[in-house]
């Protein structure tokens, strides 16, 4: 059961931002992306999330073709991704947020709005209480009813893996989830992914923070330049020299 | 003075029954709809035209609603692709379309000339009766409508459309479809404009081309703004405050001496201009607060 990248590329202009990636990712995992800045990574999740096309190369997730799906119809297959800068609803409450998130609900269909409004009251319920073991899964309870703009920033980013997890997807793709959060919060989100990973859900986790990362995944990679230069266990990929070379700027 | 005040009122109501469609569509939504009028039209043509040739009005009406609705499906399907202002655009042009099909294919709509003698609603009740009884029908039509969209903003459906309002990449990346709502959305907005339509031509009893121009689409983008975008109540009072301004400045004549009829016209626009340049410079959130107020 894998996330299959294969020879997957992708140009901007003259700019290739993706050149002939391949990676195998578990889906159960915990699995990290690093590189520096302009290296491809976000362009790599946008694409095997669809919100890009690539211009060559397949993605699979299990073993199905994803290439010719729509964003929508790749999280529902059960890849849900993230965004660098937290795209919360932001007129909506932390609830809200959440609740919009749960998949196939009646009252999403005017129809079943109108002419099946037993079955819409019964599933909100339910929905209900999945957000509210979210909300305090997340901690978010003090700002539960809060219109989710004025979060902080790592508010948002745990507004952005509740959403995700209401999806109840099998692999979620986190694009730099401790960017701009303090330490202390970091912390929890960590402790939160490791425990989500124990129930199943896969990580793929973009990330700068190398040190967090380090700590939190048994397994990443590198990018650089629109290629992957290894792949492996965190410490001998550190020590590659290739890696030190691009990521660390061949300091020695 | 009392007909004066039912036809304002019926008027009043049309306008508030349009306001509901372009809250649903572009205060819960984020659809920046500039081709309401379109749709009015479409609704006033069909409801005429059908009933002239002996339809009876329920289904002629209903006809309205349909057609109307129908015709927002393709807009839908062709513009949900667009950013948000090339949707305002190509829905600007298609009320413009709309407005010179009707007056080019004279076979079917009388071209420039219009369709005279459009039946009354209750007509054989004859008179101030009947005035009465069109306002009580238009009046219970909006409270329907206001039903409708109160229902919507508060179930799932409402709570989506906002999330698409709010960020459509992020409802995608959740797994839902934005197209899929905002066809919908777009549908009843157009079906509800149809209605209003509908009521228009069998109050005034005539029509022509010339009643479709876009400012009665901006009339209604301004008196939602006024009132408070993306609230139900928002539309209703600034519908108000609209009909307030338009009507009242047609006794503006009787106070300041020295402009003519036809300046009369330009100076009411001006006014009502005003009136929206003072709201959005003091109380952008509208009368009753918009939707960042909650």
């Amino acid at each position: 059961m894998s996330l299959e990248i294969h020879d997957i590329s992708k140009a901007f202009g003259g700019f290739r931002a993706l050149d002939g990636v391949r990676l195998t990712i578990e889906t159960g995992s915990l699995f990290g992306i690093i590189g520096p800045n302009g290296a491809g990574k976000s362009t790599l999740f946008s694409v095997v999330s669809g919100f890009a096309r690539a211009d060559e190369g397949q993605i699979r997730l299990d073993g199905q073709p994803l290439d010719s799906l729509s964003p929508p119809a790749r999280a529902r297959a059960g890849m849900v991704r993230t965004f660098q800068v937290p795209r919360e609803f932001r007129h909506l409450t932390v609830r809200e947020n959440l609740m919009a998130a749960a998949p196939k609900q009646t009252g999403e269909s005017l129809l079943g709005l109108f002419f099946r409004p037993g079955r819409v009251r019964e599933e909100e319920g339910a929905i209900a209480e999945r957000v509210n073991q979210t909300i305090r899964f997340l901690k978010l309870g003090a700002v539960a009813d809060q219109p989710s703009g004025k979060l902080s920033g790592g508010q948002k980013k745990l507004l952005e893996l509740g959403r995700a997890l209401m999806v109840e997807p099998r692999l979620i793709l986190l694009d730099e989830p401790f960017a701009g959060v303090n330490p202390v919060l970091i912390g929890e989100i960590m402790e939160r992914i490791a425990e989500l990973n124990t129930r199943g859900i896969g990580f793929v986790i973009i990330e700068h923070d190398l040190e967090a990362l380090t700590r939190l995944v048994p397994e990443l990679a590198v990018m650089d330049r629109g290629k992957v230069l290894a792949q492996g266990a965190p410490q001998a990929v550190l020590d590659d020299p290739l890696v030190r070379e691009a990521y660390l700027g061949g300091v020695s | 003075m009392e007909a004066y005040f039912i036809a304002i009122g019926i008027i009043a109501l049309i306008y508030v029954i349009l306001s509901l469609g372009l809250t649903l569509q572009y205060g819960l939504t984020g659809l920046i709809n500039f081709g309401h009028v379109g749709f009015f039209a479409i609704g006033a043509y069909t409801s005429a035209l059908l009933a002239l040739k002996g339809v009876p009005l329920v289904f002629s009406f209903a006809a309205a609603a349909a057609l109307a609705g129908l015709a927002a499906w393709p807009i839908g399907l062709v513009s949900l692709r667009l950013r948000d202002d090339y949707f305002a655009i190509v829905t600007l042009g298609f009320s413009e379309v709309v407005r010179i099909v009707i007056t080019s294919e004279r076979w079917l709509t009388n071209g420039v000339q219009g369709v005279p003698g459009i039946p009354r609603l209750y007509d054989s009740l004859g008179g101030s009766v009947a005035q009465l009884a069109v306002l009580v029908t238009v009046l219970a039509v909006t409270l329907v409508g206001v039903w409708i969209i109160r229902r919507i903003a508060g179930s799932p459906f409402g709570r989506l459309i906002e999330a698409i309002r709010d960020n459509e990449e992020a409802v995608q990346a959740l797994g839902k479809d934005p197209a899929r709502f905002k066809i919908q959305v777009l549908v009843v907005g157009a079906a509800l404009a149809g209605i209003a339509g509908a009521f228009y031509a069998h109050y005034i009893t005539y029509i022509v081309p010339d009643q479709f121009i876009p400012l009665v689409t901006f009339y209604v983008w301004m008196a939602i703004i006024m009132g408070g975008v993306g609230r139900v109540s928002g539309a209703i009072v600034g519908t108000a405050i609209l009909m307030l301004f338009l009507e009242g400045s047609r006794f503006l004549r009787d106070i300041v001496p020295g402009v003519s009829e036809v300046d009369m016209a330009s100076v009411r626009i001006g006014a009502v201009g005003l009136l929206l340049v003072l709201f959005i410079m003091y109380r952008p959130q509208g009368l009753m607060g918009d939707y960042t107020k909650r």
